[in-house]
Parts: structure tokens; C-alpha cells; sequence
């Protein structure tokens, strides 16, 4: 059995926004039957840019159902330029957590919103087509683009992480070299921010520490407090920071997720770009 | 907690009272060691030899030493066809089915890597057997052909009486995978002609943690284990005294419930055929007439299995699915795919399974509360036109 989250129970078993919108400005579809799970979202969109309405039609699991409900909830009254920086994490978020495995149900939900927005735009969309670049895992006609775009997003890491979040390579595995080169490709990447940073000077290891206690204190306390979440500084060594999660965050079933999404992004951003953190339990 | 209305007994059973009274003193003050000397453990061990009788009959062997006790279905398909295999060494090809249970599948697809040829024989639509297939593949490098005797997830049953005498005659061993049969259709191992046979205790009301492996006299097995001189050194450590009295008594009970069985097939039927005719995107997977008779799958178009055994859940009810996210992988079940179920259908599959302990009741309250779910996820389901009622074309 799935370990979900209450959220994610209320939302299956009372979905919000279910169905269609006839006079709907948009209407944008992603996956298929054959996949397993498909979405149709529909929104209406006033003149100010502000969606009105959204509904939706799922095929698809408990999460699938949940995920959607969740996104259109997240959108109706907000404006379309706000609604642009939702990401998949925002959905997963929303619904308090996903199991590793089902978040290619908030990637879904995701994708159907992005499309929306490029159709609402006058951007050609072809269908059938997540996005645009080379099909990679064709089992379930998962692209290049989306497949580097959901690595940057959530920082994965493994073969298995893409497939939890896109479903490729979960099904003949044909892909899975395929995979393990972009996976090298997107860690390479960020090698011409990394020239910018070489050229400042290396940080001593009092400055560094200094600079990982204020950003824990000044920018990534506030963040988990507003989820009631803590965090406790707990040493570090060289580059690798040790901390706790506390309060809600300390039985989170995504903490992995804020751990390198949230607190390592933002020492990264902050301190240096190669700084690892790690949980202390 | 509320009554739950299970109707999952191909995943397991529950244990029957009998048999947790047959147990229990094995659990308090009958704690002795078979294997001693003294009275203490002796006497256990003489109850155990009563126990293996009767588990004996339950599959209709000739002498009670040819049950080797094990812990699981899957210990007993693995000890099957390793201890086959190590056997007749230069011998390379193995044959099995498509549609086998995990405990047969994983380890022929790991003797794949390990050089070993295997054959997997197809199924038709329905899930019948390719047997002339079958027959073709064997060779003289052929080791060991290992088939089940029902399948788990559509309940079909295979020609196993008709691969065991084109098997004998070529004397090739045979194990069958019995473990979804037991309890459901009488067990004969000399109609059936096979050498080897699995069953697991706690699909027909014994306790999970025991089960066993018929090994006809005569027939070479190499141990898997090593150890003490325990089941004839064929597997080796301290007896699960309880569990093997348990399921001794379970098997005794199975064989008086046969008598009633009917019963149950006339309560699966009336639940599938009730399921079919109340909704025109509902179709039977599996051959309708070779089936045990607890085990009915049904494959409802245009919504996901999962939700469906969510929204049961829900309602109190236990099922299960042959779909994608249900199992945490996302592929629809190996055994819908190589019947060659369409995708629109095998993601909505549902698996009912019944014992002996389902009642009338239990049918009708599933019979009602179904259409209520069904209908909530197709109002949901893109794939559904709310105002025609019926399925849109889908362009795959």
C-alpha cells in the first residue's frame, strides 16, 4: 500500500474541479492510455491575464487524481505570469508529498499546465509530443528536453530518480544507457558557472563557516518555519555541512527533497557552489 | 476496524480458526526439538510425521517422504529447479511459461544471465497454454520444464496432466507451481505425472512462513541449503513445528471443503456476471471455463486499477489490480500483456479472489457499491463522453 499523504487521500476521494469547461480559452492534454495516466486541463481566462476557472478530466491512480485537483486549485484566480513559475515541486508540495515513485504524477500535472500556457500563447505545440527534443524512452514517449528539465528541477541524481518522476526506462530499460548520459551531461553543466566562481578567491574555512551559519539563519530558517519546519546546524567539515531537520519537516516524507532542493541550493547559491549537505537523523 | 470485505484470497488467506487451534499448543508448551532424543522432542517430531502424512494426501503422493517442508512458495520453486538443474549439470535449457509467478520468473530470468537458455511458452488471448508450443521447444539440452498449474492473476488453469505424460515419456522432470491450485481443484501428483510440486501454506488458511515441495521417489534434487539431516538433508534447518501443523490441518480442512466448492463458483460467477452485465466497458480476462473457481479478473475500460481499489478501500472492500501504479512499476501485469490485453483495459484491471469464508452478502454489498465507483472515475476520466455515456475513439 502506498504510504499517502492525508492530503493526498481527501483530494482522490473529493476531487476539486473535475470536468470540462465548454467555453474554455484553453485546453491542453498530456499522456496517454497507454501510459497509464493522462490529464486534460481546461482554463478560462479573463482579460487581465487572471484564470478564472480551471477543471480537468484524469486517467490515472489515486496521485494522478490528487495531483491534478491540487494544480487546478493552486491556479484559479492567480495570473497567468504567477502561475508560469509553478513547478512540479509546488505540486508535490501542495499535496504535502508524494511516494518517490508517483511523482511523475506532479510532473504530469506540471506538463499539462506549461502547455496550456505555450497554447494560450499562440506557441505551436505538436501532439503527443511533451515537449519538444528527441523521444528517449519511447515505451512512454518521454523527451530529452523534459527528461533534463525535471533533472535540473529536483537535482536527481540516479537512473531510478528520472524514472520515479518521468517513467522513463521503467519499462523495456532500452534507455537507460540513454539516461546515464544525459545524467553525466546535466552533473557537467554547471562547469561554466563554476570557472566564474574559480576565479574568486577560495574561501577560508572561518569565512565559509561563517557564510553557512548566516545563510542557514537568514534565508533557509525563515523558508521551513513557514512550513513549521526547523532546521539545527549541526557541524561542519571542509565543504560538507551536517544539520538536522526539525518540527514538521523532521517526519517529512519529501525531506530528502527540501534537503537538496532548499538547503543545498541555497548554500550552493549562497557560499560555494560545491558545498554538500547531509542529514543527521 | 470496521468488516473488510476480502475479496483478495489469491494474495492471501486468512487462517482458519481450526487451524490456529491445531497450533497453538506448538506455540506454548510443545516447544521440543524433533530431532532429540528424549520424549520432550520426540513426541513433536512424531506429530510431525503425522502432519507430513496428511499434507500427502492433500496432493495425493504415496509416501509421506516425498514432502520436503519449506518456507514459502518461492522457496519451494527456487529448491525445484536449482536443485534440478545442479543435478543434471551438462543439461542447459529450461522451459517455463510467460505468465509464471515472480518466484519462477526471476530466477529463470537470472539463469538467463547465467548462460542457461530459456524458453518462455505463450499464451493465447484468453490465457491458455501454447501447448504444442511446449512440446516443440523441448530438446535433449532441455533440464527441467517448470509450469503452473493456475494461474494467480486470471485463475486459468494449465494442461498440466498432458504436459506431464509427453514429459514422462521423455523423461524430462516436471515441477508444477501448484500454489494457486491448492485448496481450489483436487491436487493428483500421479495424474499429473509430475516429479516435483509447489504449494504454500497461507494461500489455503494455513500461516504465512510455511510451505512445501512434493518430490516424487526417485527424483534427483540437489539441497539448496546445507546443514542438519532435517527433511532428509533436502532442507536443512530446525522445523517450523507450528506452521507445519497448521498447515497440515489447513490442507485436511481444504480437502473436505472441495466437496462444497461449488458453492464458491456459483458466488465468483454471480459477482462477474453481475460486473458485466452492469457495465458495458467491463470485459472478463481469462478463459472463462478452465479457471479455478474463486478467481474472477475484470478489466473495466477507460479507468485506472489503482483508483478503483482506492475507492474500494474506501467502501471497506479488498481487491486487487493488474495495473501499472498499483504495483510500483509502471507496466501493466506480465501476464495481462502476454494474453495480449489491450492497454485501455488492462490498466483498469481488477482481480476479485474468493475463499471458502465469502458470503452472499459480501457479493451483493460488492455488487452494489461497484457501479457507484466505477461511474465516479469515468465522470473523471478524460476517455469518457459524460453526455453519450460511452467511450470516446482514442488514437493511440
Amino acid at each position: 500500500m502506498w504510504d499517502y499523504t492525508d492530503k493526498v487521500k481527501e483530494l482522490y476521494t473529493n476531487p476539486k474541479n473535475v470536468g470540462k469547461i465548454d467555453d474554455a480559452d484553453v485546453v491542453a492534454e498530456v499522456g496517454s492510455i497507454v501510459c497509464g495516466d493522462a490529464l486534460k486541463l481546461y482554463l478560462k481566462i479573463d482579460d487581465n491575464d487572471i484564470i478564472t476557472d480551471a477543471k480537468f478530466e484524469t486517467f490515472g491512480c489515486g496521485s494522478a487524481i490528487a495531483s491534478s485537483s491540487a494544480l487546478t486549485e493552486m491556479i484559479v484566480g492567480k495570473n497567468v505570469k504567477e502561475v508560469e513559475k509553478i513547478t512540479n515541486q509546488d505540486i508535490v508540495k501542495y499535496l504535502g508529498g508524494l511516494p518517490e515513485e508517483k511523482m511523475h504524477c506532479s510532473v504530469m500535472g506540471h506538463e499539462a499546465l506549461e502547455k496550456a500556457l505555450k497554447q494560450l500563447k499562440g506557441e505551436k505545440v505538436e501532439d503527443h509530443v511533451d515537449e519538444e527534443g528527441e523521444i528517449i524512452c519511447h515505451c512512454f514517449g518521454v523527451t530529452d528536453d523534459l527528461i533534463r528539465r525535471v533533472i535540473r528541477e529536483n537535482n536527481l541524481k540516479t537512473v531510478e530518480d528520472i524514472t520515479n518522476y518521468t517513467k522513463a526506462g521503467g519499462a523495456c530499460g532500452s534507455c537507460i544507457p540513454k539516461l546515464e548520459d544525459i545524467l553525466e551531461e546535466e552533473a557537467a553543466k554547471p562547469a561554466s558557472d563554476k570557472k566564474k566562481e574559480e576565479t574568486k578567491k577560495p574561501l577560508t574555512n572561518i569565512r565559509r563557516m561563517q557564510l553557512v551559519e548566516e545563510t542557514i539563519t537568514n534565508v533557509i530558517r525563515p523558508i521551513l518555519q513557514e512550513d513549521r519546519g526547523d532546521i539545527e546546524l549541526v557541524d561542519i567539515d571542509g565543504k560538507n555541512v551536517y544539520v538536522a531537520l526539525r518540527g514538521s519537516c523532521s517526519n517529512c516524507m519529501v525531506s530528502n527533497v527540501t534537503l537538496k532542493n532548499l538547503v543545498e541550493a541555497k548554500l550552493r547559491e549562497y557560499v560555494e557552489n560545491d558545498i554538500v549537505v547531509h542529514e543527521i537523523k | 476496524m470496521e468488516r473488510v470485505v476480502y475479496l483478495d484470497n489469491n494474495a492471501t488467506t486468512m487462517v482458519a480458526p481450526e487451524v490456529v487451534d491445531a497450533m497453538l499448543p506448538y506455540l506454548s508448551g510443545k516447544y521440543g526439538n524433533p530431532s532429540s532424543i528424549h520424549s520432550f522432542g520426540g513426541d513433536v517430531g512424531a506429530d510431525i510425521a503425522q502432519a507430513r502424512e496428511k499434507i500427502a494426501r492433500f496432493v495425493g503422493a504415496d509416501h509421506d517422504y516425498e514432502i520436503v517442508i519449506t518456507g514459502s512458495g518461492t522457496e519451494s520453486d527456487n529448491l525445484a529447479i536449482l536443485g534440478s538443474i545442479a543435478y543434471y549439470k551438462d543439461k542447459r535449457h529450461i522451459i517455463t511459461s510467460r505468465v509464471e509467478h515472480p518466484a519462477v520468473i526471476s530466477l529463470c530470468k537470472k539463469l538467463e544471465r547465467d548462460g542457461y537458455r530459456i524458453t518462455y511458452v505463450p499464451v493465447d488471448a484468453k490465457g491458455n497454454l501454447d501447448l504444442a508450443y511446449l512440446k516443440e521447444s523441448v530438446d535433449d539440452d532441455t533440464a527441467i520444464v517448470s509450469i503452473m498449474y493456475a494461474n494467480n492473476e486470471t485463475g486459468v488453469i494449465f494442461p498440466v496432466e498432458e504436459i506431464g505424460e509427453f514429459l514422462k515419456e521423455k523423461g524430462i522432470p516436471f515441477h508444477v507451481d501448484a500454489v494457486q491450485a491448492a485448496g481450489k481443484i483436487p491436487i493428483d501428483v500421479n495424474k499429473i505425472n509430475c516429479r516435483l510440486l509447489t504449494i504454500s501454506g497461507h494461500k489455503f488458511h494455513a500461516p504465512k512462513g510455511i510451505g512445501a515441495l512434493y518430490v516424487r521417489r526417485g527424483t534427483r534434487l540437489r539441497p539448496v541449503l546445507y546443514g542438519g539431516h532435517q527433511e532428509k538433508g533436502r532442507r536443512p534447518g530446525t522445523e517450523n513445528v507450528a506452521g507445519i501443523i497448521g498447515m497440515a490441518k489447513a490442507a485436511e480442512l481444504a480437502m473436505e471443503h472441495l466437496a462444497n466448492i461449488d458453492e464458491m463458483k456459483r458466488l465468483r460467477d454471480k459477482l462477474e456476471e453481475g460486473l458485466l452485465s452492469a457495465f458495458k466497458n467491463a470485459s472478463l480476462n481469462g478463459d472463462k471455463e478452465k479457471r479455478v473457481p474463486n478467481t474472477s479478473n475484470i478489466g473495466f475500460e477507460f479507468i485506472e486499477g489503482e483508483a478503483i481499489l482506492l475507492y474500494l478501500d474506501a467502501k471497506g472492500i479488498a481487491a486487487s489490480s493488474g495495473s501499472a501504479c498499483s504495483s510500483g512499476s509502471l507496466e501493466p501485469s506480465h501476464v495481462l500483456r502476454a494474453m495480449g490485453v489491450p492497454f485501455t483495459s488492462a490498466h483498469g484491471s481488477i482481480r476479485f479472489s474468493l475463499s471458502r469464508y465469502t458470503t452472499e452478502e459480501e457479493i451483493d454489498y460488492t455488487l452494489k457499491t461497484m457501479p457507484e465507483i466505477v461511474n465516479r472515475l469515468l465522470t473523471i476520466s478524460p476517455y469518457w463522453d459524460n453526455e453519450k455515456q460511452e467511450g470516446k475513439p482514442i488514437n493511440l
